[in-house]
């Protein structure tokens, strides 16, 4: 027989802690049926016949949030053999107040009082028998963080399934109270099963609509009742759902104040010391801010970067160091010094391109006047071609160097990468493919070039989930809410959608990944679906592109760029809001702020790859699958009017080339109704810098700016990439709502630039009367829903 | 009727009784600011809202609008 045993307990109160001790790896995670609110479960260390399931954390079982109702239709309806009632120690006021609802469920319940070496560090003592009596429920000591106790717990627990004995509920509530309940299980349950009739009681005698609907109790009875409950209102001058509460709470307070007695030291905790520094009225905002850059410095700039290239350049490249790379890094400068950098004639011709004002020439000199070869072999790739055509011809001095560039693989300890291994296996020793020529290509372009592509991130965002675990766990989290919430609540969102922003500076993949901290599903969603409208890195190439190709360098391109990304998100936060799918009441900003503390070094990795795994695993299949449709479509074509498949495919036969085409009308409303243009926003979706790679510097001749700045807002926006959309589609857990995100970013996107170009065009004396109107009508839509009364639900 | 949004950062304050609706209401009680309780507004936010209150042993983030709806003595 199979003991389910339903692990429940307020948010903080070491209920993760103490289902990864019970479980070990046995956990299967996914999400509750119809949510996006993750649902664990696992068998029992070395007991395959018993399974904890882990609840959402809540405070009550109210009908209201989606954490609480998923606990109680869990519970109502599965009815478990056994709850295990985690609670915190160090708040047994407030964690003891869903101790009582638990027990009148009439399910054998088991408290497992947590952090008692806390308690008992600090002097405290508490009367655990007594509790237990006053109770009516077995009570056990655990430290689920030290392991401490929680074999006995759970031994508790199974005990007491076995004996299918529940827990009666000894607290009880006001005389006039009690006289409506017995009336109320006398009218309407006395059908069900006797332990669940005083919880169904309490609940209609809360007017709970959840269960009035699920009853569906007769008019007459109804009425009847309604009187009982009116009677219970009228002698205690409050409201029937405020009386249970005050019972409840007074109740437990009873019990606090005559068993627990509190060692009061009169001395402000570390907890409060920490606290009066990190959210003082003046110190906050600064502390805050270090800590944010330190966190986008060590994930984004530094460490992140680092181990990026890394997987970039060396995993999924030709490979790395493994001692440091300075062996090869001298040879390679020697090698410039000698061929390149002391070549006279060639640093003339530069000199004299960049007199002529050639585009791309002062970038040249200046890597050949630093002597760094790699930023002039970078930069002889891009404008060399351009100082051919126009007289300033350096191909034949530059090719032989570079095609004599040093070999990394022959200084140093060398590990090869994913790609040259592959090559390896799959090259004879002509380098000819010992497999067909597809399969070789799309092995090494569609596969390893598509999802290493991806992959690259994962690193990353393992630098990324360790540091939001640790500000999570430590308690720093919940504060950074309690700081920015005046400000995002005025968008409709909470203080909580700030942090995945600031990571989506970065990269929009962790960016929505750090979304799950938001507890409102509605804000959720949202934040999923603005988050990548701010620059993350791999959009600063176009940027910088389009900057230095048809603005000159103007150092105002950038910062608009994230500009517009904010007000974006801020537009579409105030839009949607007003929606039906996501008017919420304000999220009750009713939060704790719990004490902080130093979480465990096994807690941050648990947490980091539990995140980090589900991307690998879930985003991963999306990504291959997409990654082999687009290798497809740029290897299959039209050559000499005949449908082949050739790994040679020039861009503009390819079947993509011709999507692209077929395509481009599409954005001639925007000003870029051009066959490279389109393409290369089709290959952002793999990677947004693809969109450099497609789209070189020179194409841009013959595009104003205005459509090229057109081109760009419409890249920052439109759908992310493949990885962001599989973390989209991982965080959402519905094809519906990915397909809303997606269509919701592209449809923005595209009327900001319409907006843009054609306004620009209008005020260019350049109107175009269609165009320009529907514009207008994207503008006078965006003012509605800005200044439209906001859904409500109808009562 | 005075409100806990007159409150000031410092005072102990008791609760009479919380006013509104629906979701958020239940949310305030539920965490444990019902008739009779005492709470101590420790601090404000730096951007001015919302308050850390002390109360039932636990601190807890209230926006000065929810306030308005407990009234205290």
């Amino acid at each position: 027989m199979e003991i389910k045993i339903a692990l429940a307990g307020n948010p903080n109160s070491g209920k993760t802690t103490l289902f990864n001790a019970l479980t070990g790896s046995n956990q299967f995670v996914g999400n509750w049926p119809g949510v996006t609110v993750e649902k664990k479960e696992g068998h029992l260390k070395d007991r395959e016949d018993v399974i904890v399931v882990d609840l959402p954390g809540v405070y009550s079982l109210s009908p209201y949030t989606m954490e609480e109702v998923i606990a109680r239709n869990f519970l109502v309806n599965e009815r478990p053999d056994a709850i295990l009632n985690i609670v915190d120690g160090t708040n047994l006021e407030r964690n003891l107040y869903l101790t009582t609802q638990l027990i009148d469920l009439g399910i054998p319940v088991v408290v497992a009082v947590n952090m008692v070496d806390v308690i008992r560090k600090k002097g405290d003592n508490i009367d655990f028998d007594a509790l237990s009596r006053a109770l009516g429920c077995k009570i056990v000591e655990i430290s689920a963080l030290k392991e401490e106790g929680i074999g006995e717990a759970v031994e508790a627990a199974i005990a007491i399934a076995g004996e299918k004995k529940v827990s009666v509920p000894l607290h009880s509530f006001s005389g006039a109270v009690e006289h409506a309940l017995a009336h109320i299980e006398e009218a309407t349950v006395h059908g069900l099963p006797a332990e669940q009739q005083r919880w169904y009681a309490i609940k209609i005698f809360e007017r709970d609509e959840r269960v009035l609907s699920e009853l569906d109790i007769d008019k007459e009875t109804l009425a009847h009742i309604e009187e009982d409950i009116k009677a219970a209102e009228r002698e205690l001058d409050d409201d029937a759902e405020s009386i249970i509460i005050n019972d409840r709470y007074e109740f437990i307070t009873k019990l606090v104040r005559k068993y627990v007695k509190k060692k009061d030291t009169g001395r402000l905790s570390t907890s409060d010391k920490i606290d009066k520094v990190v959210t003082n009225r003046f110190l906050a905002l600064p502390i805050f801010a270090a800590i944010m850059f330190l966190v986008y410095y060590i994930s984004v700039s530094t460490v992140g970067t680092w181990v990026t290239d890394w997987t970039n350049d060396g995993l999924f490249g030709d490979g790395w160091h493994l001692f440091g790379s300075g062996e090869y890094e001298e040879a390679v400068d020697s090698y410039g010094n000698e061929t390149l950098f002391s070549n006279t004639e060639l640093s003339e011709i530069i000199a004299n391109a960049e007199n002529s004002g050639i585009t791309g020439a002062d970038e040249l000199k200046g890597a050949f006047d630093e002597k760094d070869y790699f930023a002039f072999e970078e930069a002889y790739g891009s404008y060399g071609e351009k100082l051919s055509e126009t007289g300033f011809d350096i191909s034949a001095s530059v090719d032989p160097v570079l095609e004599g560039t040093p070999d990394p693989s022959e200084y140093g300890v060398w590990v090869p990468g994913v790609p040259v291994l592959a090559d390896k296996l799959l090259l004879d020793e002509n380098g000819e493919p010992v497999v067909a020529e597809w399969l070789y290509s799309l092995i090494q372009e569609g596969i390893i070039g598509g999802v290493g592509a991806v992959l690259g991130f994962v690193p990353q965002m393992i630098v990324l989930f360790i540091l939001l675990a640790f500000l999570e766990s430590c308690g720093y989290m919940a504060r950074i809410a309690f700081m920015m919430d005046r400000i995002f609540r005025n968008f409709g969102l909470s203080g909580k959608s700030f942090i995945p922003i600031l990571i989506g500076t970065g990269c929009g993949v962790p960016g929505i990944m750090a979304s799950r901290t938001i507890e409102n599903e509605k804000d959720r969603r949202m934040t999923i679906i603005t988050t990548t409208f701010i620059p993350c890195g791999a959009k600063l190439p176009i940027i910088a592109l389009i900057t230095a190709a048809l603005f000159d360098g103007a150092w105002w391109v950038a910062p608009s760029a994230y500009f517009i990304g904010i007000a974006a998100i801020l537009i579409s936060g105030i839009m949607l809001k007003k929606t039906k799918p996501f008017a919420s009441d304000p999220t009750p900003f009713v939060m704790e702020l719990p004490a902080y503390h130093m979480p465990t070094f096994t807690s941050l990795i648990r947490s980091m790859w539990e995140r980090a795994s589900s991307f690998i695993k879930k985003a991963g299949t999306v990504i291959l699958l997409s990654s082999i449709i687009i290798w497809l479509g740029s290897k299959l074509g039209f050559v000499e009017s005949s449908f082949c498949f050739s790994t040679e495919m020039a861009l503009e036969n390819s079947l993509l080339g011709y999507l692209g085409s077929g395509l481009k009308w599409l954005f001639a409303p925007l000003g870029f109704n051009n066959i490279k243009a389109t393409i290369a926003t089709l290959m952002g979706l793999i990677a947004k810098e693809e969109v450099v790679g497609v789209f070189g510097v020179l194409d841009f001749e013959g595009m104003g700016a205005l459509a090229g700045y057109s081109f760009l807002v419409f890249n920052l926006l439109c759908a992310p990439c493949f990885a962001a959309m599989g973390a989209i589609r991982r965080e959402m857990n519905s094809a519906k709502w990915t397909a809303f995100a997606i269509t919701y970013q592209c449809v923005f996107a595209y009327a900001v630039s319409l907006v843009i170009y054609q306004f620009g065009n209008a005020f260019g004396g350049n109107m175009n009367i269609i165009g320009f109107i529907a514009a207008l009508l994207a503008i006078a839509f965006v003012v509605f829903m800005l200044v439209k009364k906001p859904y409500t639900e109808k009562k | 009727m005075k409100t806990m949004r007159e409150a000031k950062v410092g005072d102990t304050v008791t609760v009479v009784r919380v006013h509104g609706e629906g979701a958020l209401r239940r949310r305030i009680m539920d965490m444990g600011i019902t008739k009779g309780v005492e709470i101590y507004i420790r601090k404000v936010a730096p951007l001015g809202d919302p308050f850390e209150v002390y109360v039932r042993g636990y601190e807890l983030s209230l926006r000065k609008a929810d306030c308005e709806l407990i009234e205290i003595e």
